[in-house]
């Protein structure tokens, strides 16, 4: 659409410097983190660490607990992903591909979902879950967060199960394949995109959720996941600043790394989710 | 989560799948009794950990409860008529409306305009600037939140640079002025969404066929007039489902304003959501005694308010496709009689 070479270079010059102060905090964040804090305060805008101090990131990852944060937060999220994926499948593969009584009305619930207005469910979920005997364990917290249904992802495995052709199906059924098999064997593996969509999708809300998590541990320190021991570490080492930046690197490392890896499906997710 | 487009087609899809009414085979009986199975993990979820606390919310907001111990002091509608005249209450109404319009107007419009000059097929290095920019939006917002807090400091970044090049003379107090601090929250809040919206545009851009693009060409027009005349009013459907997306965001704006302001200065940035965890959670917050009961009833009010402007929002948006509906709803009915 813009012809002239000229014009172009301006649109990457202006998208370069745009960009770069686009994601500057994260930038300044890691750098600051291997700062000492008294330079963090005196450096005024040089970025660059005089000498880089590796000991902000051992100190908040044995003294600050963020090793126990960072290995909470990775089994919450994995067994969340894990528990989504679970049941967004089964439900999609029966709504898609299965004649049943009572169908209908199943869709219209699903529907319905998206437009009751919610209450503060925070406050009874967290009173069902120590009420279920849950709240010692991750595991509380890992039911509540995988709660709700995934309207989006549901859809997604429905209509792609909708659409696969009826006679590979049939094919397994004439090897003697049960319902079971051919649904573990055949149809699943078939949906890898989605599972792959819904997985990468699902990795990044959860390990970014902070309410459920932040509720749901409040009596239990040990279970914090990163986000909430973070709002706890700014509460308790208040001028440890550079502290602060290498706690917030550990935390954000991770799922922006993983993002850039497998962007194609996260992103596709994103825009599939407003497309006709 | 929000209806939209692609969800009602599949919706479609699926139901228009009629079952036939001739009698069920023996295969088709098992089948079905696989689907129930197959359902029965996402029903008892559902019923047990969405549709009992949506239900429960409703519920507590009819009590004075502070949380612990029994719900036993019902007192109707009480909470809901303290709230209407608190102050403090209308507030927060007041920053969460600011805060809405304020991160989808920047929000929207500046990643329409990114996303128009990330469309075009000739500019190289596509990729790394949609990740680039997109790059905010995967990142964890209640840390974002910390670390914007020292970056917006009295000391921090912003006022390092801006007083290093001479542009004040005194630091600017961002976090600890009312109006400020809510003008960082929508700009933290904007800038940390706007990738999404980036890739919603693109991918409406994308539905646009390439032979409109060329036929204009062939007619001359130039880059503005292509850019009026054809991409704007087709991406206007696009527009509706954009900003509705980025309204309900921005009204579970949580983890940003706890982490970022926690309300402060002395509330002038607490929005209803920051409202209804302080007197849920945090009884210094809550005038010394956490109030379930009334923070259930906030809650409730929040869900109405989403609720009523996704409605009025998709009334005006759909006003059209609305009125054909009804037609030729009539008309069928017409026709049948």
């Amino acid at each position: 659409m813009i012809s002239s070479k000229s014009a172009r270079l301006v649109i990457h010059f202006c998208l370069i410097i745009f960009g770069l102060i686009w994601i500057y905090p994260f930038v300044w964040m890691v750098l600051s983190s291997l700062k000492t804090n008294t330079e963090f305060l005196t450096s005024g805008i040089n970025p660059i660490p005089e000498d880089p101090q590796w000991s902000n990131y051992t100190n908040a990852w044995e003294n600050a607990n963020f090793a126990g944060y960072f290995g909470n937060t990775v089994i919450f999220t994995l067994a969340t992903v894990c528990i989504v994926i679970i049941l967004s499948a089964l439900t999609g593969y029966a709504l898609g591909r299965i004649q049943f009584p009572g169908k209908k009305a199943v869709m219209i619930i699903v529907v319905a979902i998206m437009f009751i207005p919610k209450g503060y469910t925070v406050i009874p979920l967290y009173k069902i879950v120590s009420d279920l005997g849950l709240s010692n364990s991750l595991l509380g917290v890992i039911v509540a967060e995988a709660s709700g249904a995934h309207v989006l992802f549901i859809l997604m495995f429905a209509s792609f199960f909708a659409n696969i052709p009826k006679e590979l199906e049939e094919a397994a059924e004439i090897d003697g394949s049960g319902f079971l098999r051919t649904f573990f064997r055949i149809m699943l593996p078939l949906s890898a995109p989605i599972v792959a969509t819904t997985a990468i999708m699902q990795f990044i809300w959860t390990w970014s959720s902070f309410l459920i998590p932040l509720v749901l541990t409040v009596n239990r320190p040990e279970l914090r996941t990163l986000a909430v021991g973070m709002q706890n570490f700014v509460g308790t080492y208040t001028a440890d600043y550079a502290g602060m930046a290498a706690a917030a690197t550990i935390s954000l490392l991770p799922v922006m790394i993983i993002f850039i890896i497998m962007q194609r499906y996260f992103i596709e997710g994103v825009a599939g989710a407003v497309k006709n | 989560m929000s209806i939209n487009p692609k969800q009602s087609d599949a919706f479609k899809e699926i139901s228009d799948k009629k079952a036939s009414k001739v009698k069920m085979s023996g295969r088709a009986k098992k089948r079905a009794i696989w689907a129930y199975i197959f359902l029965l993990p996402q029903v008892v979820f559902f019923f047990v950990l969405s549709a009992y606390p949506i239900i429960m919310s409703y519920v507590y907001s009819f009590y004075n409860w502070s949380g612990i111990g029994p719900l036993n002091d019902f007192i109707g509608f009480g909470n809901y008529k303290q709230l209407l005249s608190h102050p403090r209450f209308w507030q927060a109404f007041e920053n969460s409306v600011y805060y809405i319009i304020g991160t989808t107007s920047i929000g929207v419009g500046v990643a329409l305009i990114l996303a128009i000059v990330l469309n075009d097929a000739r500019l190289k290095g596509k990729g790394i600037y949609r990740t680039i920019y997109f790059l905010p939006v995967v990142t964890t917002t209640a840390i974002v939140g910390i670390i914007m807090n020292s970056i917006f400091g009295i000391n921090g970044l912003v006022n390092e640079i801006l007083t290093t090049f001479n542009l004040t003379n005194a630091p600017i107090p961002w976090l600890t002025d009312g109006a400020l601090a809510l003008l960082v929250l929508i700009i933290v809040g904007a800038w940390k969404g706007l990738g999404v919206n980036m890739v919603y545009w693109l991918a409406g851009l994308q539905s646009i066929p390439n032979e409109l693009y060329e036929s204009a060409q062939l007619d001359g027009a130039g880059f503005w007039q292509t850019l009026r005349h054809i991409t704007l009013p087709l991406l206007k459907p696009m527009l509706a489902v954009i900003v509705l997306l980025s309204l309900v965001t921005g009204i579970n704006a949580f983890d940003l304003v706890k982490t970022l302001t926690n309300g402060g200065p002395y509330y002038q940035t607490e929005t209803l959501d920051l409202f209804i965890y302080n007197y849920a959670f945090s009884s210094e917050h809550a005038g010394g005694n956490t109030r379930m009961g009334y923070a259930s009833a906030t809650g409730v009010l929040l869900g109405i308010f989403t609720f009523v402007i996704s409605l009025i929002y998709g009334m005006l948006s759909f006003r059209k496709e609305i009125k054909t509906f009804l037609e030729n709803r009539k008309r069928k009915r017409g026709e049948e009689s």
